[in-house]
């Protein structure tokens, strides 16, 4: 199962790490900050959960979090 | 059930005709029983399923259901009332504070037995701080209510920026990974809601759910405050914008070219062709938009509405609290791009990509409000950017010929 990966905005400023981790699904804009390839949420597929975790961890601003699962995530 | 079976000695009252929120004649607490009378003795479940009945949603913005709202919320939790009113098109909290402060009380009250608070906040605007302490000073109850000045600035209203404002933060916009019903100030469980939800709840509370039903429409109960231009009417909803606008300006509605619905974060309307769009939830989803807090500014067409866009954007850019970097820079360029396109400079197609780059990409909303705002711009007033082009606009067409500026 996919899990969402959510980025803090107010802690990130643009290092460019999780984008170098995930090239697969997070570019950067024009300023340098981390850009969903889907446009929507960063879906973590299982195969690639171990540069998403590494991402997390390594992260210079601590601004990641990968969560459990899509499902428990309270919106609204 | 009759007339009798609500009698004075209980300190019932039948509910006011006419305007409800705006009934009593002065803001003393004496006024304010002589009009409403007390609230009955019922429980919070009995309370609840009003609320449930009557269909308030809130009144601050995101016109979220308060029951749901409410039953979210639970063990000590604080309920804080929300006067901040950062919108500066908005008027109406603020004068509901001065005119009715002990029904908004009275909704603190309500709200905190529903879900079994025992402490609460009033966040206020500092000129209405006076009038609020003074009603404090005439009531007697168990509830701990503290007066909190709101600071300056567009996103201190928003929720999580009130949160930390009380928990002596910064009043910004805050990311956590806890929804502030879950933990909000002193990290309890907090109730946040607009002033003007908690002044119908305290109606609800005394005439029950489908009395608030009697007003407004099947989707969108009761009545709403609106601040129109720089005055505040409560109107029920389902009104159409032409009476609306008539009523509240006085003048023809032929005058104006556009409305901005819903604030500086809300959608342009073209006018006349949406004259007849009802103010309520249903009606104004056909043309987009919704009401928000209640805010509509009418755009005479005599006004240039590229320039009146670019200034808003200009002023929502410096709001921006710069903690989100797509907000902090795709702001200002959206501002600067739409004065050039304002001056006959650029297209739009460059301030699309860049609000396709800001949206949903911020701790708070005000990224995503101030995209949706300036989308509509581009639609409502398509004609004006070609004219703009060829540095002409349309709001010059009303001036004699040769009527530079």
């Amino acid at each position: 199962m996919s899990r969402p990966l959510i980025i803090d905005w107010t802690a990130c400023e643009g290092r460019g790490l999780c984008a170098d981790l995930l090239p697969e699904l997070i570019g950067q804009d024009k300023w340098g900050y981390p850009q969903s390839r889907s446009g929507r949420t960063v879906l973590v597929p299982p195969e690639l959960e171990r540069p998403a975790r590494k991402a997390v961890h390594l992260c210079p601003r601590l601004a990641l979090r990968l969560e459990a699962d899509a499902k428990t995530r309270v919106t609204g | 059930m009759t007339m009798t079976a609500m009698t004075p000695a209980q300190g019932l009252r039948m509910p006011p005709d006419g305007p409800r929120l705006f009934a009593a004649p002065n803001p003393s607490l004496a006024a304010h029983f002589a009009t409403y009378g007390a609230i009955p003795d019922v429980t919070p479940a009995q309370l609840l399923e009003q609320v449930h009945r009557s269909g308030l949603t809130g009144r601050g913005g995101a016109g979220f259901p308060t029951a749901t709202k409410l039953a979210a919320v639970s063990g000590k939790a604080i309920v804080v009332a929300n006067g901040a009113e950062g919108e500066p098109a908005s008027r109406k909290d603020v004068e509901l504070l001065r005119r009715a402060p002990h029904l908004v009380l009275d909704g603190v009250e309500v709200a905190a037995r529903i879900i079994g608070a025992e402490q609460a906040y009033v966040y206020l605007r500092p000129e209405v701080i006076p009038v609020v302490q003074q009603a404090l000073a005439e009531r007697t109850g168990g509830l701990r209510i503290t007066v909190e000045a709101a600071a300056e600035g567009f996103v201190s209203g928003q929720e999580t920026a009130v949160v930390s404002r009380l928990n002596s933060g910064p009043a910004l916009p805050r990311f956590s990974r806890y929804r502030i019903f879950q933990r909000g100030v002193g990290g309890k469980a907090t109730l946040v809601q607009n002033v003007e939800t908690l002044a119908h709840l305290a109606l609800i509370a005394r005439y029950g759910g489908l009395w608030f039903t009697t007003a407004g429409t099947a989707d969108s109960t009761g009545t709403f405050l609106t601040t129109v231009g720089s005055s505040v009417w409560e109107v029920n909803h389902g009104m159409t914008l032409r009476q609306l606008l008539t009523s509240a300006t006085g003048q023809p509605a032929e005058e104006w070219q556009a409305v901005l619905v819903g604030g500086y974060h809300g959608t342009w309307l073209p006018l006349p062709a949406a004259l007849d769009a009802p103010l309520s939830r249903e009606g104004l989803e056909l043309y987009g938009t919704r009401l928000g807090a209640g805010v509509l500014i009418p755009l005479p067409s005599t006004a240039c509405g590229l320039e009146f866009t670019a200034s808003i954007a200009g002023y929502l850019a410096a709001q921006s609290a710069k903690q989100c970097g797509p907000c902090q820079f795709g702001l200002p360029e959206l501002a600067r791009n739409l004065h050039a396109l304002a001056e006959g400079r650029g297209g739009t197609e460059v301030i699309r990509q860049t609000a396709g780059l800001v949206e949903g990409r911020g701790a708070c909303h005000h990224p995503d409000g101030t995209t949706r705002m300036i989308r509509s711009a581009l639609k409502v007033f398509a004609d004006d950017v070609r004219l703009h082009q060829h540095g002409r606009c349309l709001a010059r067409i009303a001036e004699p010929y040769g009527g530079a500026r």
